[in-house]
């Protein structure tokens, strides 16, 4: 039964690939992502910007807030939990969320141990840098992964960076021997059958996202072109000009992602994208939380 | 026999790697271009049926989809592809609506009511379904074939050349489902060339000539 738990959930993350995920702070804002066609939504206090323009500690949102937004809209709801904070999950998975994000944007509860995942009955998302985070992530009962990105920047660097790095290091496990999966498997400390099996199928066993950054169709068709399954937008969205002309545009971007007369004309006209931040100007790097 | 997928958004990729597996030919659809390639049925994947059925408008695809599925394209739903196909639908609206059934969406609940169970299919034995968020079918008018029942609700039906489940037949390694639609789609290709050669004996030209193989030629041309 637990095996099937595990699996009915990664298959649910299958059923979001080549969609848009959006993160959503009120049920005004959840509609607006609805009807623009995100296959989901976060829900959220703050969006990532504003989460790095406060400061302070960050925590899960409020109940109250994430069940007004599960009513408002009939694709599926997820929210944030900080990293190693298992009651914070507790109290989503009370709720009937759909899928848990234990994420670096908010303040990390535990600087050592992440939640065993494999003790709920809901999915979890998580965000990696790299393969090893990846498959850390996994063998702790993650059911889908995203790259962490730099949120509420609106920098794609750091995405492209971690969806690189991710599929680099598959494509030289698979090139490997399998005499060489067993130092490489304890130097990323992960257990080999998980390496074991990355090199037989040559992708990870679950659905992979980009995150971080995004704000543009152009970013969102990027990612995807490096290998990206989906695309969470963040502070993309609802910190622009026109967040529901834009997240249509990210929508259409990231089911024609090769398309460039169609990603020409989405680009048009969508009013002022986020400003943004450079990586170089931030003092908080969210993706060092948790490894 | 060639296939196309509708590739929006969703688990296209799983009913591509299942048609391999049987060795049928297929191709997504994205776009409008990709129309104009010839194919003998489609399927429409599971995934998020809002987001289908506004990306279907947007790439100016509905149109001509429901205009094939109107002239009797076999097509094969799965999830939010039976939701797509419903005629009526609970908690949403219709989209093709050429199925004449009444489909509840999100029917079971949310994520942690998804489940799987085994169950008859169409009298080919008991099969492997996977239900993630899936809808089920509250009244199936009187001419469509249910084939599948799960917990007293219909989950998969069978109306003409439409076939539609609320379960993940791609999901489960096993290809009854995907089968029994490639057996659908010869079903009709025979039947046209069988009313073809009526029609053509009729005009006394030699109706005997004709493979099973033209007959699904000229199948295409009427379609396209």
């Amino acid at each position: 039964m637990e095996n099937n738990r595990s699996k009915l959930n990664r298959e649910l993350a299958q059923m979001l690939k080549g969609g848009v995920i959006m993160d959503v702070t009120t049920p005004d804002q959840a509609e607006i992502a609805q009807e623009a066609g995100a296959c989901a939504v976060m829900a959220l206090e703050r969006i990532p910007a504003d989460i790095r323009a406060a400061g302070g500690v960050s925590r899960m949102s409020d109940p109250k807030m994430i069940q007004n937004i599960q009513a408002a809209v009939s694709i599926p709801v997820m929210a944030k939990v900080r990293i190693g904070h298992f009651v914070e999950a507790q109290i989503l998975e009370a709720i009937g969320i759909d899928y848990i994000d234990e994420s670096e944007v908010l303040t990390p509860a535990d600087d050592v141990y992440h939640i065993d995942k494999t003790k709920f009955q809901a999915p979890f998302v998580c965000g990696a840098r790299d393969l090893g985070e990846a498959l850390r992530r996994i063998e702790e009962g993650a059911s889908m992964i995203r790259t962490k990105g730099e949120p509420g920047t609106g920098d794609i660097v750091q995405a492209v960076r971690h969806m690189r790095a991710l599929n680099s290091a598959i494509r030289r496990v698979r090139s490997m021997r399998e005499d060489e999966l067993f130092e490489t498997a304890k130097q990323m400390g992960v257990s080999c059958s998980l390496l074991q099996s990355i090199q037989k199928n040559g992708r990870l066993p679950v659905v992979n996202f980009a995150a971080g950054g995004v704000a543009t169709p152009a970013d969102a068709a990027l990612m995807m072109q490096l290998g990206a399954e989906g695309v969470f937008v963040g502070s993309g969205i609802f910190k622009s000009g026109n967040p529901g002309k834009r997240a249509a545009a990210i929508v259409q971007a990231v089911t024609n992602y090769k398309d460039s007369k169609l990603l020409a004309q989405l680009s048009d006209d969508l009013g002022e994208a986020m400003v943004g931040i450079n990586e170089q100007e931030i003092h908080l790097l969210m993706a060092e939380r948790g490894k | 026999m060639t296939i196309a997928i509708l590739a929006l958004q969703g688990a296209f990729a799983e009913h591509k790697a299942m048609l391999d597996r049987l060795g049928a030919n297929c191709f997504e659809i994205r776009k409008l271009q990709d129309l104009s390639r010839p194919f003998d049925g489609l399927i429409l994947p599971g995934g998020e049926s809002t987001v289908m059925k506004k990306l279907l408008r947007d790439l100016y695809l509905f149109d001509p989809l429901f205009s094939k599925l109107q002239d009797g394209l076999p097509v094969f739903g799965t999830c939010a592809g039976l939701l797509l196909l419903a005629k009526r639908v609970t908690g949403g609206e219709p989209c093709f609506g050429t199925l004449s059934v009444t489909a509840r969406r999100n029917a079971y609940g949310r994520q942690l009511e998804s489940f799987y169970t085994n169950q008859d299919f169409g009298g080919l034995g008991s099969i492997p379904m996977p239900f993630i968020r899936a809808p089920y079918i509250e009244q199936a008018d009187d001419f469509v074939t249910v084939l599948s029942q799960a917990d007293n609700h219909i989950v998969a039906v069978r109306e003409q050349y439409q076939l539609a489940t609320a379960f993940h037949p791609e999901l489960t390694g096993d290809p009854t489902v995907h089968r029994y639609f490639l057996d659908m789609i010869e079903e009709r290709a025979n039947q046209q060339m069988t009313h073809l050669s009526f029609h053509q004996d009729c005009k006394t030209w030699q109706a005997g000539s004709l493979s099973p193989k033209m007959g699904l030629c000229l199948t295409k041309t009427e379609n396209n």
